[in-house]
């Protein structure tokens, strides 16, 4: 392997550590942070202690939810794998109400409220707006999560993490849900507050970072979620507690995945700024035009809004014309968006590496990268799962017509372990191997697991996203405890992709087990790093002069390795999606 | 880097690769969102737009009359009903059964009313795979006409409780 590793600091890119750029910061640093603050040993940039407590507290409760989430998701799959068929029927849907919720509200809200702290203290060098309003957002978002939990486990709340009405849950899980939701914004307030107060002490000059940007394309996208969360939860919380009446179910759904599906958004732009900033600090990257990825993120944010509608595609209610603009020109610019950052993640890091003298050929510097850094894999891996498997998948099944050919499948939940898991939650997981040691001040142990932890979570989820894919286009419904009864129209081939899926989520859950294993072990046994940089995972190397001389052709635009690769993903993408209306225009004529 | 603030003037548009790949990429969307209104205008499967508000007791009345007036079997003790040619036929989903068993015509196009009395259900045609949704308070009117004759499944694919994976329905095509 090709990069260095051992106990050397941290140095993403030569500019971080311009001495005299140093000393000014951490002198704004001090004055901004007044007390409360150390300088970190590994970046040398001001941390804010209140802010990496929060930081801390936040992603411990992610990884106890997304462990309760992980445990769930090993009974499910050996429900759905026909071998074993493991939970009683009633068991499987309160076990996937727990999957759902503690997978995809808590594990992820939690999570990324420490990258919203992360990114507007650290990166600002500046301070927390208030510690009061961290705590009460802490307070309000657990016992949240600790509510829905209990009236899930006491078989409550057997009402899958959509409860559509006129299913109807105990009062207490949709006041935990509010709960949460609240909390959340609270976080959001404290995170806009604290970019406020950095710009206005001026505790960093011109905009704010790229990484930071991103996350501020979730946070916005994250109040008009969380709003629609409002707008649907509170009158059925109060229709649960009987105070007013039945609100209509299709409202319902409409309003629910104005919040379903918006907060995937907000994990899609978290994710993205993840990926940049796991390609700086590994790769050196920079953005190679700040305004083509601003704009990206500016796209998510305008036109996202009413993506709910690709959830009701096909049911009663809606127009035609309703269905295609919305799903049409309101989402495909978010598409668009997401297709650019595809392109600008690699050829930073492609431009990156041929500046460091890695230029051979179209992909001698694929080579290069470091491999063995785990924050590395586990981006690169999002990147692909993402791309090639969740993004290909939803813009496909979420085409008007072709949805009759794929609703309510196991096909929606193969695309969307492609999404959430394989993209954002590896994303996370990856950027968990620097929040570790750089803010629980610990290195890692087990280095050698940790490394191939990315690759056993990413083969596992896209085996099982595969499986889930295929048996649904044979018809297999998803949120199904047994198919026995109706397996005989499914033909023969399902049990093979079902066997599939429980394999591949095996091997994830593995994955995910190890994870958190290295985590808790790492937080509690790992060796202190205080008053040292961290111990370094590996980052490209910089081949120097050596490879000066061959920097030279065209420039820091030069990027013929990802042009190749993004030739290949949209050749997949047309394939895809043209094989679907093929597939679609089989079925029987309806209008 | 993207966690340092940019350089002061980052304004700068796009060039060479990165243009030309926005360029292709918006051009990739607009091509999807065409696709929809040509479908909708010369494709063959659409989803209908015509729903009617229908309280869930009117529903199951309207359901009950049909088959009074058209019932030609019983199948598993399920009525197995066949309406008219191009004419009007109703199915409800309930807990946990689709009702009644439909008997339609090769090449003929029925209007089927789809809708549920409890809860939401899933209607889930196998093995051609065709999905719909039945919400209960909703009469959503499905324009089909169905092909190969043979005896068809009907799946519930949307959870609505214990007896969820037990709601099988057939549809007969003739
Ligand atoms: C670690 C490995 C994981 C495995 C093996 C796994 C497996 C499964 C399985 C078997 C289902 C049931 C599918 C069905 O029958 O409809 C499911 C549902 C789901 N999973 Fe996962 N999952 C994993 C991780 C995650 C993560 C990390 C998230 C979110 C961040 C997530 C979100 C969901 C959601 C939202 C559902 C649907 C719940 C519903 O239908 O209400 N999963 N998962
Ligand atoms: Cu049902």
């Amino acid at each position: 392997m090709n990069d260095q590793e051992g106990n050397n600091p941290e140095r993403p890119d030569g500019e971080v550590n311009k001495p005299e750029g140093e000393v000014a910061k951490v002198k704004r640093g001090l004055q901004a942070l007044a007390g409360g603050w150390r300088k970190c040993d590994t970046t040398g940039m001001p941390v804010c202690l209140d802010s990496q407590f929060f930081i801390r507290v936040n992603a411990v409760f992610a990884v106890i939810f997304l462990l309760i989430g992980g445990l769930a998701a090993i009974l499910l799959a050996l429900t759905r794998w026909e071998a074993f068929n493991l939970l009683r029927t009633d068991m499987f849907y309160r076990v996937l109400t727990l999957h759902g919720l503690n997978m995809l509200i808590f594990w992820i809200l939690f999570f990324e409220v420490a990258i919203l702290y992360f990114t507007s203290t650290t990166l600002l060098n500046a301070k927390l707006f208030s510690r009061k309003v961290g705590w009460v957002s802490l307070v309000l978002m657990v016992v949240g999560a600790v509510m829905v939990n209990w009236v899930i486990f006491a078989g409550q709340a057997d009402v899958l993490k959509t409860s559509y009405l006129p299913l109807l849950a105990h009062p207490a899980f949709y006041l935990g849900i509010i709960l949460v939701a609240v909390g959340t914004l609270v976080a959001v307030f404290n995170f806009f507050a604290t970019l406020y107060t950095a710009k206005r002490d001026r505790t960093y000059e011109g905009s704010i970072p790229l990484v930071t940007f991103g996350a501020m394309a979730a946070a916005i996208i994250a109040v008009v979620t969380l709003l629609h969360g409002a707008v649907v939860m509170i009158p059925t919380f109060s229709y649960s507690m009987g105070w007013t009446g039945e609100p209509d179910p299709l409202w319902y759904r409409l309003i629910w995945w104005g919040l379903g599906h918006q907060s995937q958004q907000v994990n899609v732009a978290a994710m993205v700024a993840v990926w940049y900033m796991i390609a700086t600090l590994s790769t050196g990257a920079k953005p190679i035009n700040e305004t083509v990825c601003r704009g990206a993120f500016v796209l998510y944010i305008l036109f996202i809004n009413v993506a709910s509608a690709h959830h009701l595609l096909v049911e009663p209610g809606m127009s035609s014309s309703w269905k295609i603009w919305n799903t049409g020109y309101v989402m495909y610019l978010a598409v668009l968006a997401s297709m650019v950052h595809g392109f600008t993640v690699p050829a930073s890091v492609e431009v990156a590496m041929r500046s460091k003298g890695h230029a051979a050929g179209i992909f001698g510097w694929l080579k290069a990268l470091p491999w063995r850094n785990p924050a590395f894999s586990a981006a690169l891996l999002s990147l692909i799962i993402f791309g090639f498997i969740g993004g290909i998948t939803g813009v496909t099944l979420g085409t008007q017509q072709i949805n009759i050919i794929a609703h309510n499948t196991l096909r929606i939940p193969g695309h969307f372990h492609a999404t959430v898991v394989g993209g954002t939650t590896l994303a996370f997981m990856g950027v968990a191997y620097y929040v570790v040691p750089l803010f629980f001040r610990r290195d890692f142990v087990w280095r050698r697991l940790a490394r191939i932890q990315p690759w056993i979570f990413a083969a596992g989820i896209t085996l099982m996203s595969f499986g889930m894919s295929f048996a649904g286009s044979m018809g297999v419904a998803r949120r199904t405890s047994d198919i026995a009864p109706a397996e005989e129209a499914y033909g023969a081939v399902v049990h093979f992709f079902l066997a599939m899926v429980g394999i591949g989520g095996v091997l994830a859950v593995l994955g995910l087990l190890l994870f958190v294993g290295l985590v808790v072990a790492t937080v509690l046994f790992g060796p202190s790093n205080v008053g040292r940089p961290m111990k370094c995972w590996g980052t490209a190397v910089d081949l120097g002069s050596k490879g000066a001389v061959r920097k030279g052709k065209g420039g820091s635009h030069y990027t013929p390795g990802t042009v190749v690769l993004v030739g290949i993903f949209l050749t997949a993408f047309v394939v895809y999606y043209f094989a679907n209306w093929r597939a679609l225009a089989d079925v029987w004529p309806v209008r | 880097m993207s966690l340092e603030s940019p350089k002061e003037d980052w304004f700068e548009p796009p060039h060479g690769a990165e243009k030309i790949w926005i360029g292709i990429a918006l051009a990739w969307c607009l091509v999807m969102f065409l696709m929809m209104p040509y479908w909708h205008l010369f494709g063959q499967q659409n989803t209908s737009g015509e729903t009617f508000r229908v309280s869930p007791r009117d529903f199951e009345e309207r359901v009950d009359e049909f088959v009074e007036a058209n019932q030609v079997g019983e199948l598993n003790g399920v009525p197995v009903v066949e309406p008219p040619p191009g004419g009007d036929a109703f199915l409800l989903g309930r807990m946990w059964e689709w009702y009644p068993v439909l008997k339609l015509r090769a090449g003929e196009t029925y209007r089927i009313h789809l809708s549920a009395l409890d809860l939401q259900h899933g209607f889930s045609l196998q093995p051609l795979n065709m999905n719909f949704r039945a919400i209960p308070g909703y009469d959503y009117v499905l324009t089909m006409t169905p092909q190969e004759p043979g005896e068809y499944t009907i799946v519930c694919n949307e959870f609505c409780g214990v007896g969820h994976h037990l709601m099988v329905g057939k549809l007969i095509v003739e």
